[in-house]
């Protein structure tokens, strides 16, 4: 079965017709050509398809296009903005944190989404169990992933990566906490 | 062969790629935009042996919007006798999970559907997909040969009485699991004939091998087959040699004439279609006087094939390169079973080899009652141990030093159990690591000079991730000797000159000196032809890889040394890894920025296969229980502490023009022995399986 949604991709409105059984990966891939966000698994499992939606990081390969109609949604291509690239792209590059570039994007989105999870107080599973044995807690206030890269490595293991890049997403990450 | 003047050459400049791969605009092979395009879904086997003996498509051919399902009854006749190439050319059965047929559609969604709905019947014959049970039944044999360049089976004095006769003995077996590659870019292909021929946009390592595989399948000269793989999501071996998915993807672009066919494997499929690591069974016997000097080395490895394609890993090939010993022996032995053909995984060989001979060498190391960084340094041979030849640079001394300074593993109390921190076993492990600096045939080369300086280099090679669009440049820019802005460096099309494979850690080797060769030969032709002035309609010239002269005076390695720190949860067996270095005599670093993130991947996929990896057979059914990312654990962010990696000052002119020596694989070699060693001085437990898993500690805790 076919039906029209609109979607809102990187700042520009599409009105497109979607199989209710497309995905919200599918539908930006397939019908509307941007292949920012990929393909790893198709299952949620390695984060590569993540993106914001409506402002938080998912998995689009789980979200169904049907049910975000009207969704307003941001790949690592819409990041850059007037060919600028963003703050984290750019650190991503300088700390050569990623190699075949193919879960890069989600990594991308997903650490840029931590950021905000962060300053918002919105604790991990780090957060109740701090490595120096203290007690963390659920209204603790911000978190400072500048100084604690567990925090960070934690928050990232939803967006996996074969390369191994992991120990140089981390220092790319803090360098742009601290800013 | 003359050396080249480095200036690009040890920058560590940025990925080049960097940009585009940042925003997700660099493509991969599926996203390469193409009008109108048909998708491909596949059928396959749910049995894991016996014949198809009915096959009813008539509700998938009734769905709108499909295009044609293919089967054996319809696919065309190949022309290549690769068991593992050869689908849909009967009905056999030869493993589970094996493509019987696709659905090609307008769209995924009906594809996808539409094969779920092929009705297949299966005559099921018995099978046997147990590795572990063969060695009892008679069911090994021995290979006909293990991946090329190196000896299969290594006689050399008298091992038995050697080993009867040493003061200190060791003699023990190690297991590796069965190990996928998994990729974050699956294998995709998109394949579209016309009257001109076929044009392909798949994931590969090797485009020129694609154009000539697919080609002689399907009875095509290799210039009416087009391949492009401008970018590459990784691979570790799986997108190396071909497999069946392609085959697949051109036999459905056969039945829709003009439309491009897009077809993704599915993760699950990624398990069975793409090859995988075998499992490895190892014996290891080690003799060694009081001092702990070798007296004799045994290795042998029991390891498993299909009944389709033979296929073996030389897990035994390190073996005589890293010790000196008087006698040694390998031997390899393969069951070939009712299972998918295995194939090259990252460092095929070293990798699970290493694991096997370094825990051995730590196991020597507690009977000797000697640090297990001075046992190897008392090992170090003159020469090759096998043949005698010298090394052309070889510092795993060096190596072993500097880890050990920057490790800090002089002050390493060995007793193994008698650290605890915060509830937890804390231990120290180390391994040394080698890998052969190998170069592959078929590279040549096109240079192109204009008068305004600027150059152009084609060959048909890929980035895979590596870093080779930028070290290659780098390499090309000294190799003309001009600044890196003059030299425009295009790879991953078969209109280019061929080029060897990805793989080997050969890859800055052949091109490389490939390159190096072209620009001799540019400044051969400018100087004889035209006065040392570039004319006006510029210059090109086209080179095949030079000989090695050197090749047969030098034994040609690189080596290394890794450590690791391991946490173990004293009451639930918990494994953490805080800690991993490795220190790495490489020949020169071309890029350091790519080098370092080459080196701490292998040594985290290391980590990796030693504590996480495992493809869990269903030997009722013959296939991979856990095929999926979430149950088929790669090491995510926060199973990843600190991974340092350093390299020495090395300087060696006979490897080549670049005095390289192949970085990719050498990291995972050694690192999950160090690991493991690192387990055994926390816990006081040696578990000689992998992966190390908590269950396996338990017992002991």
């Amino acid at each position: 079965m076919d039906t029209e949604i609109t979607l809102r991709v990187d700042g520009a409105d599409h009105r497109l017709t979607v199989d209710t059984r497309t995905t919200v990966l599918d539908a930006l891939r397939e019908r509307l050509g941007n292949t920012s966000p990929k393909k790893g698994c198709d299952h949620g499992q390695c984060g590569a398809c993540t993106v914001l939606l409506d402002g938080q990081r998912a998995n689009s390969c789980l979200a169904l296009a049907v049910a975000h109609d009207g969704a307003e949604i941001v790949t690592a291509a819409g990041l850059a903005t007037d060919g600028e690239l963003h703050p984290m792209q750019r650190s991503f590059i300088t700390h050569d944190a990623f190699q075949c570039g193919y879960c890069t994007p989600g990594q991308i989105v997903s650490a840029v989404a931590m950021l905000q999870e962060a300053a918002a107080g919105w604790p991990s599973a780090v957060t109740f169990h701090p490595a120096d044995g203290t007690d963390g807690g659920a209204d603790a206030g911000p978190v400072d992933l500048a100084a604690d890269p567990d925090e960070i490595r934690e928050r990232m293991s939803g967006n996996l990566c074969r390369c191994a890049a992991y120990a140089n997403m981390v220092p790319a990450i803090q360098e742009v906490a601290r800013s | 062969m003359s050396a080249v003047t480095p200036r690009a050459m040890g920058q560590a400049l940025d990925r080049l790629e960097g940009a585009d791969k940042v925003r997700g605009l660099a493509p991969y092979a599926f996203e390469h935009p193409v009008p109108h395009p048909a998708y491909l879904s596949a059928v396959r086997s749910t049995v894991a042996t016996g014949e198809i003996v009915g096959i009813d498509c008539s509700q998938a051919s009734a769905q709108p919007g499909v295009l044609a399902v293919l089967t054996h009854l319809n696919a065309p006749r190949l022309g290549t006798d690769d068991g593992e190439l050869r689908i849909l050319q009967s009905g056999d059965v030869a493993f589970r999970g094996q493509f019987v047929g696709g659905v090609i559609a307008e769209t995924s969604e009906i594809a996808r559907h539409a094969a779920g709905l092929v009705r297949v019947e299966y005559r099921e014959r018995p099978h046997d997909v147990d590795l572990e049970s063969s060695r009892e039944r008679g069911q090994l044999r021995v290979p006909q040969q293990t991946m090329a360049l190196f000896p299969m089976d290594i006689d050399k004095g008298d091992v038995d009485s050697a080993l009867a006769s040493a003061a200190v003995q060791v003699d023990c077996t190690y297991r590796t699991a069965w190990y996928n590659h998994n990729p974050l870019e699956p294998h995709t292909t998109i394949a579209r004939w016309t009257s001109d021929g076929l044009t392909l946009h798949v994931s590969t390592q090797h485009p020129r091998g694609v154009q000539t595989t697919v080609a002689t399948a399907f009875r095509l000269e290799p210039d009416q087959v087009r391949v492009f793989s401008p970018h590459v999501g990784g691979a570790f071996g799986s997108k190396g040699p071909r497999h069946s998915d392609v085959i697949l993807a051109v036999m459905a672009a056969q039945l829709v004439p003009d439309r491009p066919v897009r077809f993704a494997l599915t993760r699950h499929e990624m398990f069975t279609q793409t090859g995988y690591r075998t499992p490895t069974i190892q014996r290891v016997r080690l003799g060694a006087d009081t001092d702990g000097r070798l007296t004799a080395v045994s290795h042998e490895s029991i390891e498993q094939t299909s009944r389709l394609k033979e296929f073996a890993e030389h897990a035994t090939r390190a073996t005589p390169t890293v010790y000196a010993t008087p006698h040694l022996r390998t031997r390899q032995q393969l069951a070939a079973l009712d299972l998918p053909t295995p194939v090259i995984m990252r460092a095929p060989g070293e990798c699970p080899g290493m694991y096997a001979l370094e825990s051995a060498m730590d196991e020597l190391a507690i009977a000797c009652g000697l640090d297990p960084v001075e046992l190897r340094l008392r090992n170090e041979p003159d020469t090759h141990p096998l043949d005698g030849l010298p090394f052309s640079s070889r510092n795993l001394s060096a190596c072993l030093r500097e880890g050990a300074r920057r490790f800090g593993w002089e002050s390493r109390d060995p007793t193994p159990r008698a650290r605890r921190r915060d509830g937890w076993l804390v231990g120290t492990g180390m391994a040394a690591t080698t890998y052969p600096t190998l170069r592959l045939p078929g590279s040549k080369v096109t240079i192109r000079v204009t008068p305004d300086g600027r150059h152009t280099v084609l060959m048909a090679a890929v980035d895979i991730g590596t870093g080779t669009r930028t070290a290659l440049t780098q390499v090309a820019a000294d190799a003309l000797r001009v600044d890196l802005a003059q030299v425009e460096l295009r790879l991953g099309d078969t209109a280019y000159p061929p080029a060897a494979p990805e793989g080997g850690s050969a890859g800055i080797t052949s091109w490389g000196a490939t390159i190096c060769e072209g620009a001799d030969e540019l400044r051969r032709r400018l100087a004889a032809d035209h006065g040392g002035t570039v004319p006006a309609e510029g210059l090109e010239v086209t080179v095949d890889m030079p000989e090695n002269p050197h090749l047969k005076q030098y034994a040609m390695h690189a080596f290394g040394a890794q450590f690791a720190e391991v946490r173990v949860r004293e009451e639930t067996g918990e494994i953490r890894v805080p800690r991993q270095l490795g220190v790495y005599a490489v020949g020169r670093v071309v890029n350091p920025k790519t080098a370092r993130s080459q080196l701490i991947g292998g040594m985290t996929m290391g980590l990796s296969m030693a504590l996480h990896e495992a493809s869990l057979l269903d030997p009722r059914y013959g296939h991979v229980v856990n095929h999926d990312l979430a149950t088929y654990h790669v090491s995510s962010n926060a199973d990843v502490g600190t991974v340092e990696a350093y390299w020495i000052e090395e300087d060696d002119p006979y490897v080549n023009p670049m005095g390289t020596k192949g970085i990719g694989e050498i990291g995972i070699v050694g690192a999950a022995a160090a690991i493991a060693n690192a387990v055994h001085h926390a816990t006081g437990v040696r578990i000689r399986e992998l992966p190390i898993t908590l269950d396996k500690l338990l017992p002991y805790a």
